[in-house]
């Protein structure tokens, strides 16, 4: 609907100046090159992750296809539609998380999965988009810099979906979820006092969190800080992850080389610890690589951004961008063991469906902010 | 890039712009971080993670040698290996121990002493180790794991070479046995070259061969994975089997030295003089080996142990006792050699010996006396008060000196494992053990093999071939050679032997031929033969002690109380060919009971059908 509106109103711009595929398809071209060489990149890795499994590459491919048609979708829907919309998306996703921890499946030990029938889906996803959605679009209608009551409003949007998440428990979605609402509190200006005093005070709320901690989110708390204490426990996969990429070197040990990865000792090496497999068998060039589609990805979201026509806008492709790289460096942070273990994938690169979707969908809306230059006719 | 014409020079627009970029920069900077800790790993530590990664991929696995064979004079089997399979149990792996035996026990019998067993050697071994359950597995039950065992995680089949001793009983003592390695064996033996080997010699000849029979351990190394499973095989060296023994034991002598003891307990030991060469080590009675390869059962160890025959004790290297008048011929000899006496010079025997000042009598074994003998005489009636009288006059000093110089009061040296030294009595001893002087009156004891005295079967047979060798004695060897298997030549062990300085040769032929008198009219009469020549000498030891705890039982005390027999003998005269030493314990005379067992051995070697013996009441004494 709204593309159609949009389309009519290019109807009106002289021929010299019509836009090209891309912009008809709303596309950043930038933007869709750099995801596109990661997700080839990733498929490559994923390859040897999987002891070259065909039929596994497939079904990566298949949900990579997925997740870029979700991105092309999102693409042409008008940034003031999501604005329409965010309030009600929000709501029925914290819905949908109540919903999951009273008739939710439980899958790995944790309840996280509603089915709906038709598929099964993780509400917790859709809050990763849903809650800078709303900040964005309840931050844009007020006065910035945010005044402290409407940082407090903020926190609270943020804290209902991550209590709900963390009560799953999945510790790692609830750290992106705060983290996404989070950064767009932080790029909608609120002061570096109150930064400053919320990182105090959560520092101070460190031991309260600690008691709320699952016992097995406490050992990789625990493990983290000294893995050698259960090297065949918790601290195996930290351990065996670091030796795959010291192991790896320079140059690393060649694609479908590496021993760690293939003799299966790293574990989860096809899904959150496929960073290993990359360090082991393409070493520090290889990472050195992924990094810089990485970074080009992440500046590439800021400057769309910071180019945005209004304030929603802004706020909401800053918000998705920062949440891909903390994916990024949750990631990476903790298969190289500066972070402890959670259960954070690497963007685009870890086998799975349901991220893949999340992330390629904040890709669609970052350019179809860049790209939805007019005014849409509310 | 940033183009301000798209802006809204609102102040929101700049607040986000400056934001924007302090994220960028927090996110490159973020990354950079990430970079540097990869550069730490991959550059900095790159070797040791690489040497971490190696050593989880690739495990040295031990190749366990060959056990050698034992072979005897004649190249018969003695100890075998052969292939067995076992049930084996990893307890780490196992994640209910319980379950896991009862559904075994579907598959295979395992009974309780089987279990038993288990939980023995599963307190001594390691905790990764397998354990066995069950042993001597069938074809059919191998299979029958084969096709379940994906069920039971920890469980496998295990193929080890056992020992097997073919002739059980008539080689247990001297071959002794090998058994699975125990916790004090563990700390003592290179666990390099164990690893893999379940089993080493426990005693006898196995054990006093270990590191020749057990051979060189071999590796592979192979890649494996996380499970442990093997990949492949990236290098390796192959086990040294380890050498073979070709024994000089005559398995068909010692099995009629065995028939010839019977049911009496004793020993007897053979010896070519003129290789020290050990042809027939009997101990009886005797027991099965092979139960104690895998382990032997809780109650069958028992029985075993409190057996008041003790068939585990190997009286043959490790029975001391009193020699009694066995050593009457090499007392003599010293006599001759020191000077002290000579052959013809003759002594009063009126049946019993005071020493001067001194109310004590020492009697003779027979009471009316033997009036006047000289050396050969005194030998040949195994007069008690010519020898009184000949240690009285040599002193217990050179009485000592001398029959040191035949081997006795130190180890043979003899190739089986466990040898006791027995207890030549001196001044020194007597300051040492007893923290007593010495008194003249033991001096006599001495004399005639009693007292503190003791001598073992193989001391005595050694030194009886010394004597037939007319001075070399040669430290007795059961193993007379190694062999490589596969190579072209034996390795012969080499022999070690040092001279009883004598230095008139007629000495020699003076005391042995005392002691052919011996069984041609002494004591030991009973057994002469026309076939061939033969020197020996009678004797009888008070019962003192075995040196072994006996535990004794009521109805028994009587014949355990009796005499022990002994005979000392070489045969043929003119060209020795064979040496032993017979004890029978609480035997009674040596001239009536261990004699004649000494005669079956030697008419067994030399060739001679076996005679018809008297076995009359003994007549003839000591």
């Amino acid at each position: 609907m709204a593309a159609r509106a949009y389309n009519s109103a290019l109807d009106s711009v002289p021929a010299a100046d019509r836009p090209g595929l891309l912009q008809r398809l709303h596309l950043d071209l930038p933007l869709l090159v750099s995801v596109l060489l990661l997700c080839g990149y990733g498929l490559l890795v994923l390859f040897s992750a999987t002891d070259q499994d065909p039929g596994k590459v497939e079904r990566q491919v298949l949900r990579l296809g997925m997740a870029l048609g979700v991105m092309l979708a999102l693409a042409q829907v008008h940034p003031a539609v999501l604005r329409r919309w965010a309030a009600p998306v929000y709501l029925v996703g914290v819905l949908m998380l109540v919903a999951v921890l009273i008739v939710g499946d439980i899958g790995k030990g944790a309840q996280r999965w509603l089915d709906l029938g038709v598929v099964r889906f993780q509400p917790s996803e859709l809050l990763k988009v849903a809650v800078p959605m709303m900040l964005a679009w309840f931050l844009s209608g007020r006065p910035l810099p945010p005044s402290a009551w409407h940082i407090l409003a903020g926190a609270i949007l943020i804290a209902v979906p991550t209590l709900l998440i963390f009560m799953q428990p999945d510790l790692g979605t609830a750290i992106l979820v705060t983290g996404s609402g989070a950064m767009v509190l932080f790029l909608a200006g609120m002061s570096w006092r109150l930064i400053f005093g919320v990182a105090v005070l959560a520092a101070s709320l460190a031991p309260v969190l600690w008691y709320l901690l699952h016992d097995y989110q406490r050992q990789r708390v625990l493990t983290f800080m000294d893995p050698t204490t259960d090297p065949l426990g918790s601290g195996y996969h930290i351990i065996q992850s670091q030796i795959a990429i010291g192991s790896g070197g320079v140059y690393g040990k060649g694609w479908f080389n590496g021993t760690q990865s293939h003799l299966e000792f790293l574990p989860e090496r096809t899904t959150d610890f496929i960073f290993a497999v990359l360090g082991e068998e393409l070493g520090l060039t290889g990472a050195l690589v992924l990094m810089a589609i990485y970074l080009v990805i992440i500046l590439r979201g800021l400057y769309i951004a910071s180019m945005a026509r209004d304030t929603f806008g802004r706020l909401l492709a800053g918000g998705l961008t920062l949440i891909f790289f903390v994916y990024v460096f949750v990631n990476t942070g903790m298969v190289s063991g500066l972070l402890p273990v959670v259960g954070v994938p690497l963007p685009l690169v870890s086998y799975g469906g349901t991220s893949l979707v999340t992330i390629m969908g904040g890709f669609g809306i970052i350019m179809s902010i860049h790209t939805h230059r007019k005014r849409f006719p509310v | 890039m940033v183009d301000g014409s798209f802006r809204q020079a609102s102040g929101d627009g700049r607040v986000f712009t400056g934001r924007a970029i302090f994220a960028g920069l927090l996110v490159t900077i973020a990354l950079a971080v990430v970079l540097a800790r990869l550069a730490k790993l991959q550059v900095t530590d790159h070797e040791h993670f690489t040497t971490l990664s190696e050593e989880n991929r690739v495990k040295l696995q031990p190749l366990p040698p060959t056990r050698g064979l034992i072979y005897d004079a004649k190249g018969i089997l003695l100890a075998d290996n052969f292939a067995s399979y076992s049930l084996d149990v990893t307890v780490e792996k196992v994640e209910d121990l319980g379950a896991t035996i009862a559904g075994l026990r579907e598959l295979v019998t395992i009974e309780d002493k089987d279990l038993r067993r288990f939980e023995r050697l599963r307190a001594q071994g390691r905790r990764f180790d397998p354990v066995p359950l069950r042993l001597n597995l069938s074809e059919e039950e191998v299979a029958r794991i084969g096709v379940n065992g994906h069920r039971f995680p920890g469980v496998g089949i295990g193929v080890q070479l056992l020992r097997y001793y073919p002739l059980g009983p008539f080689t247990a003592h001297v071959l002794g046995y090998v058994g699975r390695i125990n916790e004090r064996e563990q700390e003592t033996i290179d666990a390099t070259e164990y690893s893999g080997t379940h089993y080493i010699g426990k005693t006898g000849v196995e054990k006093a061969y270990e590191g020749v029979l057990r051979g060189r351990v071999g590796y592979q190394e192979v890649e494996v994975n996380a499970k442990g499973r093997v990949l492949r095989v990236l290098e390796g060296q192959a086990p040294r089997s380890g050498r073979d023994l070709h024994l000089y034991l005559d398995i068909a002598l010692q099995q009629a030295a065995t028939a010839a003891l019977g049911d009496r307990r004793g020993a007897l030991v053979a010896i070519d003089p003129g290789t020290g060469g050990v042809l027939a080590m009997v101990s009886n009675p005797s027991f099965d080996p092979n139960p104690f390869v895998e382990g032997i059962g809780f109650e069958d160890y028992r029985d075993l142990r409190e057996d008041p025959d003790n068939p585990l004790f190997n009286r043959a290297v490790r029975g001391q006792y009193p020699p009694g008048s066995t050593v009457k011929p090499f007392i003599g000899l010293g006599g001759l050699v020191t000077g002290t006496i000579s052959f013809t010079g003759s002594k009063y025997c009126p049946g019993s010996y005071q020493l001067p000042g001194n109310s004590h009598r020492y009697r003779d074994w027979r009471k009316g006396g033997h009036g006047t003998v000289a050396m050969e005489q005194a030998i040949v009636q195994s007069c008690d008060v010519y020898f009184y009288d000949l240690a009285h006059d040599l002193g217990i000093d050179r009485l000592h000196d001398f029959l040191a110089t035949f081997g006795f009061g130190v180890k043979t040296g003899v190739d089986v494992a466990g040898e006791l030294a027995g207890l030549l009595p001196s001044r020194e001893w007597a300051q040492r053990a007893r923290k007593q002087p010495w008194f003249p009156g033991e001096t006599l004891i001495v004399g005639i093999g009693q007292g503190a005295f003791l001598a073992t079967p193989v001391q005595l047979a050694a030194a009886t071939a010394a004597m037939a060798n007319r001075g070399r004695l040669i430290a007795p060897r059961v193993v007379r050679a190694t062999h490589t298997p596969g190579a072209r030549a034996e390795e012969r062990i080499p022999q070690v032997d040092r001279r009883v300085p004598v230095k008139d040769s007629h000495q020699w032929d003076q005391i042995i031929e005392a002691m052919a008198q011996v069984v041609d009219r002494g004591t030991a009469k009973r057994i002469r033969t026309d076939a061939y020549r033969i020197a020996g000498k009678t004797g009888t030891a008070q019962v003192f002690t075995v040196g072994q705890k006996e535990s004794y039982r009521e109805s028994q005390v009587s014949e355990r109380m009796r005499d022990h027999a002994l005979f000392v003998a070489f045969a043929p005269v003119e060209e020795p060919r064979i040496a032993l030493a017979v004890i029978v314990e609480n035997g009674g005379h040596g001239g009536s009971v261990a004699a004649p067992i000494a005669r079956q051995v030697l008419d067994a070697y030399l060739g001679h059908a076996p005679a018809q013996l008297d076995t009359g009441e003994p007549e003839d004494g000591d």
